[in-house]
């Protein structure tokens, strides 16, 4: 039997960097930046937009690219975890979490830094409430989520006051 | 000779002994006597054991000396997650 | 080994930056799957939709007539020999003459790409005889339940037994009858539980490279990579040292990645097509086709006086372990009482196969459903009695010298140190709101020590490496660095620990029994130490003196005593930058299967608000308190205990396997096995007892997997002193909770 698979050229800019890649219409962006363009620091947990593992920005709002397609990355701005640092200096989540020890296995932990970057932007006085409500679209099986929104938590009063 | 303390459900392969006496300094020597005063004991032997001497669980360390006095228990053998 | 008694810690007990932690906030930490190789092909994998079926024939030729698709394997492909554990674990890898559960792999597939993989394995033709199917552990049990496989059961199963139960075991000792005759209150109950997952996020995810030389090499997530040699070389026919195994970064394991599931087919993919073959489990394939815990069905009795002291304990334990021997009823009956001193005890085992997967280990394996039982009817036995039921547990708690259920005599333990600083904590004596019911529960874990190797290298600027076979889950690196610093005596940022693979050491034993901290831990320091007395010897040789009159202290050889003479002190680094004229490198090595493991106790506090009119339970404050020994990374050990409590938290309350009248498993999703949110959670308040173990030079015990046993009682028992309904039955959903307050039962 053969198949040819028709594949889309899809051009497109991750963490500010402009690529390319060629995707199967069925490809998720997940699988695209993990396989065709080496950006594996998103994870593939479930598959079904669950668990968060692999968040990721586009255009600016959170989705789960296992829930996006390759091609709709077409014309439009990805930034995944590898985009978090500026070079060498963290974020103050990524720095945060490491001094609170707020990951064990830390699989999900891109996923967590991702979103809750997201979160600060939109509300930088979150409550502890907000950040669980906020946070609950991505599971974490290690931790219990104690030192996670406890680092996320210290981070916003940090930022807001300028350390 | 060393009492060997068996669970309960072993007596069906020693005549109804909970305790064995056998003559053994290690605990490789108390399996062994205790498999050739009991056969049957073997498979239970062969599946795995875990073996207590002196409040101590020694899992399967068969070089590790047994006094006389000592007090050994066989165990139904550990697993951990 | 004993314990050293020392108590001035230098860098023990401080909380430093964990050695992975930037590679774990950038992205760049490499996992199961994220690996990748020239000329690789991607694997799929053939599932029974069939909770038990007859396989008829297996079709794979439109398969490979698909373009791209380059190896399909089937039960032929293995090793054809095997008995016994091999011969389950093979089976349960891939299917023989029969699937025997829903997910159960048939076939594996290797393409040039995943997605021509999942086509293709769609177009494997397999022809069934369904046959009738079983799931749950008393209806496996009955007359007439269908047999999932004749004389599979082993040695310890008295005759008149069905054939589906396949282990055996009894014990106790003491006169229970009249243990019971002499309480002024006797309680009996049925309790139930449902299987749950272990829920890392990350799936099971391999790279397997073998070729027709029986030459291999292998790239996995999992708790450990010796393991997983042994049964990949038993499954595939190969030499143990001629399959190298390579640990990933693990997302999570639990228990759960102490076996194979996958490995054994891409390695095979890989031997019939002569490339790479990577191998990724969806989710769904990780909740219907790898190892979930056992289910039970217990009934448990007790016997107290009126001043609180325990008479007599009876508990029988039937445990579901799949379609495979192996359910933990062994833990279970040995840990259920493991609390209390008790003359008159009697426990009695099952372990039964149904139409399920295989179970695996899950933290604790066995523990926490006996917990659940016992500590519900203790808890019963205060609440009848008038008793605090801290104060009852007091009077029965076990300390050094108490006969433990299970036979031997405990060494010191923290027991009773636990349940002090709970009546001291200020959530105990806390007003509680309405409709909320406050819970305590204590649990055990004894822990392990198993096959240990570790090898030390002092680098030439004086800096130390450290080669661990533990695959490092929760932090253990750090732990592993803060002990070699601490014995050596130079900062923790010299000393870099790494999880080396199975080449490089002998045969670890893999994280799983709280062993990691303790087995590991303790190799790394023995190891330290035989470096120490080479580079004493080095310094001794040096400054022309009996090594003995050297001293190691600081991180520098000292002479030490009247005779040794006035130098100035060695420094690691010194003694290093001239080791290749000295005598060549410096190194340190231990080997062991250590005995001395301390086993950890815990106490529990909850507070559960249940809404009268929905069922639905709600955790309002939650507080662990746990014995460490001593903790050597205290954020790991509280993240450990957080952990351990979350996990119990969704098994008590939300995470069940639901199977259909069909055999199948409905909830093969995140969103319908709900494990729990941030949202559903509060803050978890940790306190650190430190009894020292006195099997272990700082005093360590494990602490990873004592943490789960307490939370399934101590939140049953909230709930029924927030419903006034006694909860004998997991998870407490909502409709279930909302049946018992309407009088409904708790069925």
């Amino acid at each position: 039997m053969t198949r040819i698979p028709t594949r889309t050229h899809v051009t497109t800019t991750v963490n500010g960097d402009p690529v390319d890649f060629l995707a199967d219409p069925r490809e998720t962006l997940l699988d695209c930046l993990r396989d065709k363009l080496g950006l594996t620091g998103a994870k593939e947990g479930c598959g079904t937009g669950d668990c968060g593992a692999c968040s990721v920005q586009l255009d600016g709002r959170l989705v789960c690219s296992c829930l996006v397609l390759g091609v709709e990355a077409e014309g439009r701005e990805v930034k995944t975890i590898e985009g978090m640092a500026e070079g060498n200096d963290l974020h103050p989540l990524q720095a945060k979490f490491i001094e609170h020890a707020a990951l064990q296995c830390g699989i999900c932990t891109p996923g967590i830094l991702v979103a809750t970057e997201a979160l600060l932007k939109k509300n930088p006085d979150p409550s502890e409430e907000e950040v669980r409500y906020w946070l609950a679209g991505n599971l974490c099986r290690c931790t219990g989520y104690d030192k996670i929104i406890r680092a996320v938590l210290a981070t916003a009063r940090d930022l807001r006051e300028g350390v | 000779m060393v009492a060997v303390n068996l669970w309960s459900g072993l007596r069906r392969f020693t005549d109804g002994a909970e305790v064995v006496e056998v003559e053994a300094s290690t605990v490789g020597e108390v399996l062994q006597e205790l498999v050739k005063a009991h056969p049957g004991l073997d498979p239970v032997i062969k599946a795995g054991v875990s073996v207590a001497v002196d409040d101590e669980i020694v899992q399967r360390a068969l070089h590790h000396p047994v006094r006389p006095d000592s007090e050994v228990f066989i165990l139904q053998q550990f697993r951990g997650g | 080994m004993a314990l050293d008694n020392k108590t001035d810690f230098k860098y023990i007990g401080t909380r430093p930056e964990r050695p992975d932690g930037l590679d774990k906030v950038t992205g760049k930490a490499r996992y199961g799957a994220d690996a990748y190789a020239p000329g690789m092909l991607h694997g799929a994998v053939v599932r029974s939709p069939h909770a038990h079926a007859r396989i008829v024939r297996i079709d794979a030729s439109k398969a490979l007539a698909l373009d791209g698709v380059k190896a399909v394997v089937t039960r032929a492909d293995f090793a054809q020999d095997l008995e016994g554990e091999d011969w389950n674990l093979l089976e349960n890898t891939i299917a023989g003459e029969k699937v025997l559960y829903d997910g159960h792999a048939v076939a594996g597939v290797a393409a040039t790409s995943a997605l021509i993989a999942k086509d293709a394995a769609k177009l494997v033709d397999v022809e069934y005889e369904v046959l009738p199917h079983v799931t749950d552990v008393d209806a496996a049990m009955a007359e007439g339940a269908p047999v999932l496989r004749d004389g599979a059961a082993d040695h310890s199963v008295p005759d008149g037994l069905h054939p589906n139960v396949v282990r055996y075991t009894e014990f106790g000792r003491g006169d229970v009858e009249a243990g019971f005759a002499a309480a002024d209150l006797v309680i009996e109950r049925s309790f139930k539980t449902e299987a749950v997952h272990q829920g890392y996020i990350e799936p099971h995810a391999c790279l397997a490279q073998l070729g027709t030389d029986g030459k291999g090499e292998l790239w996995c997530c999992t708790q450990g990579h010796w393991f997983v040699r042994r049964m990949c070389a038993a499954l595939l026919g190969l030499e143990a040292t001629q399959l190298r195994v390579t640990a990933s970064e693990i997302g999570g394991g639990f228990g759960g990645k102490t076996t194979v599931f996958i490995d054994p087919i891409a390695l095979a993919l890989s031997r019939k097509s002569g490339k790479p073959v990577k191998l990724v489990m969806s989710r769904s394939e990780v909740l219907k086709a790898s190892g979930p815990t056992a289910s039970a069905s217990m009934d448990v009795k007790m016997g107290m006086t009126k001043d609180g002291k325990l008479t007599a304990a009876t508990g029988t334990f039937r445990m579901q372990g799949g379609a495979f021997p192996g359910a933990p009823m062994d833990m279970t009956t040995m840990l259920a009482f493991s609390c209390y001193e008790l003359d008159n005890v009697h426990h009695e085992g099952f372990d039964v196969m149904t139409n399920r997967p295989k179970q695996a280990a899950y933290r604790a394996p066995g523990a926490p459903m006996g917990a659940f039982a016992v500590e519900s009817v203790f808890d019963e036995l205060c609440e009848g009695l008038g008793l605090d039921p801290i104060d009852a547990r007091l009077k029965n708690a076990v300390k050094e010298g108490t006969r433990s259920s299970f036979g031997p005599k405990y060494k010191a333990v923290g027991l009773i140190e636990t349940l002090e600083a709970a009546k001291a904590h200020p959530h105990y004596s806390a007003p509680l709101a309405e409709n909320t019911g406050r819970g305590i529960a204590s649990g055990y874990w004894m822990n392990w020590g198993g096959e240990t190797s570790v090898s030390l290298a002092i680098g030439e600027d004086g800096t130390v490496q450290v080669g661990v076979g533990t695959p490092d889950i929760g932090g253990s690196r750090a732990s592993m660095a803060l002990m070699a610093a601490e014995t050596i005596g130079i900062p923790y940022e010299n000393v870099r620990v790494n999880v080396v693979d199975t080449a490089a050491l002998g045969v670890n034993e893999p994280t799983h029994g709280s062993r990691a901290t303790y087995a590991s831990g303790l190799a790394t320091i023995e190891a330290a130490r035989e470096a120490i007395g080479k580079l004493c010897q080095r310094a001794a040789d040096k400054w022309g003196i009996d090594v003995d009159a050297v001293e190691w202290k600081d991180g520098a050889a000292h002479p030490s005593g009247p005779n040794a003479g006035d130098f100035e002190p060695l420094s690691i680094a010194e003694i290093a930058g001239e080791m290749g004229s000295t005598g060549g490198p410096i190194t340190g090595h231990h080997d062991a299967s250590p005995t001395g493991f301390g086993g950890s106790f815990g106490t529990h506090i909850v507070d559960v608000h249940v809404d009268p009119e929905t069922g639905r339970s709600t955790v309002t404050r939650y507080t662990v308190i746990q014995d460490a020994g001593k903790a050597i990374h205290p954020d790991y050990v509280e993240g450990q205990f957080q952990g351990g409590a979350a996990q119990g938290i969704g098994w008590a309350l939300n995470e069940e396997y639901i199977y259909g009248e069909d055999g199948r498993l409905q909830n093969d999703v995140f969103l319908d096995y709900r494990i729990p949110v941030a949202s559903d959670l509060p803050m978890i308040d940790t306190v650190i007892v430190e009894v020292p173990n006195p099997g272990h030079p700082y005093g360590v015990r494990g602490v990873g997997e004592t943490g789960i046993t307490p939370p399934l009682p101590a939140i049953a028992c909230a709930v029924s002193h927030a419903t006034g309904h006694r909860m004998t039955r997991l998870p407490m959903s909502p409709p279930r909770v909302l049946r018992a307050i309407q009088g409904k039962g708790v069925s």
